[in-house]
């Protein structure tokens, strides 16, 4: 008897979720409490030892949450997942389990710029050692190999340019250094893009953006591909040595190909407490039932405006993966070949103060610092998140002055351009 | 036949099949994986037989250790096997001396013996390796569902409310192994010679 392999709409509804067995309640229902009575005493140690499936406390487990988790898990193709409070906690408790003090991670220097701030200045802090790279130059990540090195991090399309990166070259790279590549997904969403069918071993999300996709809850996720082997070298002793407090269990022989995610739970979340609200992993589980409709009229829209300005008088040039013209755009058919998402970056021919004013005369367009909403949002980072920085600095950092940043929304494209239009001057 | 991955209907069959598991390895420590394991699937209804030559005498949640699988006086459906896979040939040789033969080998997590599962197999025995029972029958019913792990299975029916004694049932609607493709990938691989 063969299996039916459901699609992605499918997962994207179902996956993790069945009617409440209490109630029956068809929608998941939010279960907004701290904690969960044991049967009897034994359950309880059960539980505590990590012996039995349930629940203790809403910092480790949840059952809305869990829904969650399962569902990303599923649209991903991965073993299991863990849900976080945001996007930041996902990466800090995905890098604690691989990383002591003194040890190295390799990072694309094309990244979100909170995510360079959280390695640069918050993991130094721990000891954690960043070594960047440059995913436009793929030979840079095998340089920056070292025997210090635990992990590689990249992001699938980058923020804020929207490139593409080469995630089958990168992931050859961490396999022949024995450490695993993290990618993290949140701009393309397993819908356009799933990162451990090219290789990678952790996806990390901010489920903020895309997936929740309705600009209303802050979340993160860390999907387990279930493809690193934990046990060679000792190189990864909270997956691989007795933890002393489980009584000597040892989450790698235990947990199988899931102890990743485990680790993730038991070990970070545990301990430094992240965990996301019940309440928050409904409303992205709500959002996530609409996934695919949502990310094929965002692709749609984005590569509609990216062609409308790329040809307007006012603009200098338009970095979207998705124009036949890109750099990227190779790359974009063979990893994206359902669009090159919907965040992009453009620049003006007016400079500095043309970035100004078309925020200011934008009436669709919302001036914010997200991406990733229903509705359609821009930024200067010039004269906003970049604004301490001086000229040389804001080019370096791709917020050049005469830049702006769009992610673009599911209205109508017609509305949007000609929002557009009329801002820039017609 | 390949083991690298198995099908969501043959751990299916297995499990909806068997009633009497011998553990070979079972162990008194309540922190070890096969006390869990032992006490896990008593809990979902299979009657579970401890095997350890040095607790006779001992009993394991109310059921006497016995020495080996021959001293046991009822017919076995299912052999689990909680030893290094460099021990598992002498376990295998004596399932085969059983009459009536079980019908199922299963090696734990980590365990892995591809010349003992094809002696096995050749007399007609279904052999599962570097698989828990444990996990594959909390992932076919959902119940590992809780620790956010990806059960592959989808149902739009009621869920039921896992109580002790109670058996699950693991007929849901399967979204194969394919899902999990890079994992299967990963560990053939790894058992790639060179």
């Amino acid at each position: 008897m063969t299996e039916r392999n459901p699609g992605f709409a499918t997962l994207a509804v179902h996956a993790g979720a069945q009617p409440d067995p209490t109630t029956g309640a068809r929608a998941t229902p939010i279960y907004q409490t701290t904690s969960f009575v044991f049967n009897d005493a034994d359950h309880a140690a059960s539980l505590f030892g990590l012996q039995a499936f349930g629940n203790i406390y809403t910092r480790i487990t949840n059952p809305t949450t869990a829904v969650l988790e399962e569902r990303v898990a599923a649209l991903e193709g991965g073993t299991a997942a863990l849900a976080t409070a945001s996007g930041h906690a996902a990466q800090l408790v995905a890098l604690q389990q691989l990383m002591q003090p003194g040890d190295e991670f390799i990072a694309a220097r094309k990244l979100y710029g909170g995510s360079i701030n959280q390695f640069t200045h918050a993991f130094k802090s721990f000891g954690w050692n960043v070594v960047w790279a440059d995913t436009d130059d793929l030979s840079s990540f095998q340089r920056a190999v070292s025997p210090k090195t635990k992990a590689i991090f990249i992001e699938s399309i980058a923020n804020p340019g929207g490139s593409i990166t080469d995630i089958e070259a990168v992931a050859e790279v961490a396999r022949n250094a024995g450490v695993p590549l993290i990618v993290d997904n949140t701009l393309a969403t397993p819908y356009l893009i799933r990162p451990i069918e090219h290789g990678a071993d952790i996806v990390v999300h901010s489920l903020t953006k895309f997936l929740g996709g309705h600009g209303n809850s802050l979340g993160g996720i860390i999907v387990d591909a279930g493809t690193f082997d934990w046990s060679k070298g000792g190189k990864y002793p909270m997956l691989s040595e007795p933890r002393p407090e489980y009584h000597g269990l040892k989450i790698q022989e235990t947990f199988g190909n899931f102890s990743f995610a485990i680790a993730c739970r038991v070990l970070g979340l545990r301990d430094l407490g992240p965990a996301l609200s019940p309440f928050n992993a409904f409303m992205l589980l709500t959002g996530i039932e609409t996934l695919p409709l949502r990310m094929q009229k965002h692709c749609e829209n984005a590569k509609a405006i990216a062609e409308f300005l790329s040809t307007h008088k006012a603009v200098d040039e338009v970095n979207y993966s998705g124009l036949a013209s890109s750099k990227y755009a190779a790359l974009a058919r063979k990893y994206a070949p359902k669009g090159a998402g919907a965040v992009f970056t453009f620049s003006l021919k007016g400079g500095y103060q043309a970035g100004v004013d078309l925020v200011a005369n934008l009436k669709l367009f919302s001036h914010l610092a997200n991406v990733g909403d229903t509705r359609s949002l821009i930024i200067h980072p010039a004269s906003t998140t970049h604004s301490q920085l001086d000229d040389a600095q804001k080019t370096a950092a791709g917020a050049a002055p005469n830049m702006v940043r769009v992610s673009i929304g599911i209205e109508d494209k017609d509305d949007l351009i000609a929002d557009l239009d009329q801002a820039l001057g017609g | 036949m390949n083991h690298d991955s198995y099908a969501d209907d043959y751990i299916r069959a297995i499990l909806n099949g068997v009633k009497t598991i011998a553990m070979v390895g079972a162990s008194p420590l309540n922190v070890r994986p096969s006390y869990f394991v032992f006490k896990y699937l008593t809990e979902r209804g299979y009657d579970v037989i401890p095997i350890n030559p040095g607790q006779v005498g001992n009993s394991l949640l109310g059921k006497p250790f016995v020495a080996s699988l021959k001293d046991i006086d009822r017919p076995i459906d299912m052999v689990d096997v909680f030893r290094g896979s460099a021990h598992v040939m002498p376990v295998v040789d004596e399932v085969l001396s059983l009459s009536p033969l079980p019908k199922v080998i299963w090696m734990q997590i980590g365990v892995r013996n591809d010349e003992a599962a094809a002696k096995a197999e050749a007399a007609g025995l279904k052999v599962v390796m570097d698989r828990c029972p444990k996990i594959e029958y909390g992932r076919l019913s959902s119940e590992i569902s809780w620790m956010g792990v990806n059960s592959r299975t989808l149902s739009a029916k009621r869920a039921p409310i896992p109580v002790k004694g109670m058996r699950l049932s693991l007929d849901r609607q399967s979204v194969s192994g394919g899902n999990t493709a890079a994992s299967d990938r990963a560990v053939k691989n790894r058992n790639e010679p060179g």
